[in-house]
């Protein structure tokens, strides 16, 4: 009788940069596996019978095949597999929240080891990124099948929507509002979790497949969905992004050393306001930053500042560490750099220097109540808590509405109570015929994964409605 | 990339530029801007469309040197290009039958005005011009603006074309003497958009004045550009550039506006120690206008 092959339960961790060392630079913070340990880790997936991994992808990566491939050593072949149904794994491997997806339903995940997915498919991805060659990835004859299609805005949705559509044939064209393609990616996602370089090779790898990009386009102002639909293009794929971001609206709010999440982020991500004065846009942090909200861009947005030189940052929170919105993995991130946790901690205003700067804010201590409409329980203020803090820059990092600029130009187009684009789940379609719209003008802010399969979604339908 | 096609030093500091850009020409509209950034490390900065041609597929665009950015693109000669041009940003101008209708302007200011005035013309208004200048060396296209006009006055700031000295005590003066106006539009310097504004306040004549503050994106996505109109908080790229010059609360406006000036000048500095040579064609360049 054959012994069954023992469970290897101990994931094989990912070298990272020392919180000391990274907390001063803006380099990649996980270093990504060497070839023994991508094999190693690659060693412990089990084959099995039923794959859990697959169904908890929301784009259905061939998993365990691709795994597979990485053990015997053919990495054209992972590749391959990887990218049949993924076309930014770079991306994928880096942002996706993978401890609530294929790991979570990786059959090792319930013994307490599932396989490290994520990282796999990270090693994959940069390892095609330095032998483009052996997997033909240069730029082929490229045949188009008659048929136009516009998607506007060219972040993980668009890029994923355009690779789709592309590989079926068809002429896609994408419109950026900034002067650089990859939205969120580019201007949201810090360099030392998604190093640009990566999302700039995925982007050509999409222009590859002959999608052209069109930079410096907003659309709504320089052309309207309308028009598009108009001028040649058969079928239109809406995924602009975010849009606007909230505000705390107490205040004191527009004294200046205030930044929204987005406009800090994008000040030193998409401008480079690291390397100021080498690039032109300047960022101010000052010595202690207050970063309000508990999300993963909260997380993004505090870890830049102290990158930025701040010698203290706070997360400020009204809830507790447990309804915390952000990653765990990004949390730990934050902890370990020196970014401090002030929870059940909400702000009341914002005091200014007289010569309109921010000088510090007041805060009020909560405490947990019932559950309220969030299935969270509900922040109540604590009475007689109130204390000011010193402070040089705030970030309230609360989240985003929709951008009204396509709403407000495109003819009926529905949108929800939220003003988001009221969109059918499964095919992307909006009510507006010809048009679809997928990522967060759809389901409000999301990830990046969940915006990708959005685009894949829309892809196969208009695919469908349009040979239909 | 977005060629240049004609440039001009108008008077010291203020210059014009022909540029490039058919998509944004055909749709431009009165009151618009556009985001530039004039190279790979540049950023992100709002200028007023001063006019288009549709047909010759081309922009207008006039402004002041006033830190590196501004210097960097009144550098770039005919035939060079500009990185990035974005636009039609903002909503445009309500231009509708007013009446009796006055527009003030200072400086680049009198671009976006021109192209204002023939709209409001186009509608049946009457316009009365208000130009202010520092002093004859800085006054220009006056013969532009009288040409659409139907009254147009001279304001210099040394008091040598009349008795006044900034256009708002001309404003006053002109509603004092019983002149009425329906409606009243103000562009170019955040000085005498906010004295006009007060001087139209006690007359109850609605006054509306166009921005550019500090922006990054220009399409509403970073609240850079915040200001504050009636108590409310308001996006000047998509909820503006023009606002009610009576609600406005101009401190606000004009603080934010000079949150970096520490990091400007640095960045202004060091741009020119690096581009010594650019400063001396320039100049070269400035002898062409007659400088007294």
């Amino acid at each position: 009788m054959t012994e069954k092959p023992k469970l290897n339960l101990n994931r094989v961790p990912i070298p990272k940069q020392t919180p000391e060392a990274r907390r001063k630079n803006f380099d990649e913070v996980a270093l990504g596996y060497s070839d023994e340990q991508a094999l190693e880790e690659a060693s412990r997936c089990i084959d099995c019978k039923k794959p859990g991994c697959k169904e908890g992808c929301p784009v259905n990566v061939d998993i365990p095949e691709f795994i597979k491939a990485i053990g015997a050593g053919d990495m054209p072949e992972a590749v391959k597999i990887l990218k049949s149904k993924n076309s930014l794994p770079g991306i994928c491997g880096r942002v996706c929240p993978q401890e609530t997806q294929c790991e979570m339903t990786c059959n090792l995940a319930k013994k307490g080891g599932p396989i490290a997915i994520g990282r796999l498919e990270r090693y994959v991805a940069d390892w095609e990124r330095v032998h483009p060659e052996s997997t033909g990835r240069q730029k082929g004859q490229v045949n188009f099948n008659g048929r136009k299609v516009a998607i506007i805005g060219s972040g993980p949705a668009s890029l994923t929507c355009a690779a789709d559509l592309a590989k079926l044939e068809y002429e896609v064209t994408v419109f950026e509002a900034l002067h650089v393609a990859g939205g969120v990616l580019m201007y949201g996602i810090p360099e030392f979790r998604l190093p640009k370089v990566i999302v700039q090779g995925e982007v050509d790898y999409v222009k590859s497949l002959g999608v052209e990009i069109k930079l410096n386009h907003v659309i709504g102002k320089i052309a309207t969905v309308d028009e598009l639909l108009e001028n040649g293009f058969d079928a239109v794929f809406l995924a602009p992004g975010a849009g606007a971001p909230m505000f705390l609206n107490i205040p004191g709010e527009n004294l200046s050393g205030i930044y929204s999440a987005n406009e800090f982020l994008t000040r030193t991500n998409l401008m480079k306001a690291y390397l100021f004065p080498e690039y032109d846009t300047p960022i101010q942090v000052g010595r202690r930053v207050a970063v309000f909200g508990a999300g993963n861009v909260a997380m993004d947005a505090s870890r830049c500042a102290l990158r930025l030189g701040a010698e203290e940052v706070y997360i400020i929170y009204r809830r507790s560490k447990a309804e915390m919105p952000a990653r765990l993995e990004e949390r730990e991130n934050a902890e370990e750099e020196g970014v401090i946790f002030k929870l059940l901690t909400n702000p009341i205003r914002f005091l200014g220097d007289g010569q309109g700067r921010v000088r510090a804010v007041e805060l009020q201590e909560m405490e947990l109540g019932e559950p309220d409409a969030s299935g969270r329980p509900r922040p109540i203020p604590k009475t007689g808590s109130e204390f000011i803090m010193e402070i040089d820059i705030a970030i309230p990092a609360l989240g985003t509405r929709p951008n009204p600029i396509i709403p407000s130009t495109t003819e009926g187009l529905e949108l929800t109570k939220w003003g988001t684009v009221l969109t059918d789940e499964a095919t992307g379609r909006t009510s507006k015929e010809r048009v679809w719209c997928g990522g967060d003008m759809a389901t409000g802010a999301a990830t990046v994964i969940s915006a990708m399969g959005a685009g894949r979604r829309a892809a196969t339908d208009i695919d469908a409605w349009l040979k239909g | 990339m977005y060629k240049i096609l004609k440039r001009e030093v108008l008077v010291p500091n203020t210059v014009y530029l022909k540029v490039e850009a058919p998509e944004i020409a055909r749709k431009a509209k009165p009151g618009q801007f556009v985001i530039l950034r004039v190279d790979e490390v540049g950023e992100r900065f709002p200028l007023s469309l001063t006019g288009w041609d549709t047909n010759e597929g081309t922009l207008e665009i006039l402004f002041l040197i006033m830190g590196r950015s501004t210097m960097k693109l009144s550098s770039l000669r005919e035939g060079d290009c500009v990185m990035d041009v974005v636009g039609p940003l903002g909503r445009p101008t309500e231009v509708e039958s007013y009446g009796n209708t006055m527009t003030v302007c200072s400086t680049f200011g009198v671009g976006p005005t021109i192209t204002l005035v023939k709209a409001l013309k186009e509608k049946g208004n009457n316009v009365v011009s208000v130009m202010e200048a520092k002093d004859g060396t800085y006054l220009f296209w006056e013969d532009r603006l009288k040409n659409v006009s139907d009254e147009t006055h001279v304001v210099l700031g040394d008091g040598s074309r009349g008795k006044h000295r900034q256009a708002s005590q001309f404003v006053t003066e002109y509603l004092e003497s019983g002149s009425k106006l329906n409606r009243v539009f103000v562009f170019g310097r955040v000085f005498t958009m906010m004295e006009c504004s007060k001087a139209t306040k006690p007359f109850g004549i609605k006054t509306i004045v166009g921005l550019t503050p500090i922006m990054v994106d220009g399409t509403g996505m970073c609240g850079c550009c915040r200001v504050s109109v009636g108590g409310e908080t308001k996006f000047t790229c998509v909820d503006g550039p023009e606002f009610d010059g009576h609600l406005m609360d101009w401190e606000l406006l004009i603080k934010r506006k000079r949150a970096y000036l520490k990091e400007e000048a640095q960045a202004f500095d060091l741009w020119q120690l690096d581009n010594l040579h650019r400063i001396a064609e320039l100049s070269e360049l400035a002898e062409r206008v007659s400088i007294v």
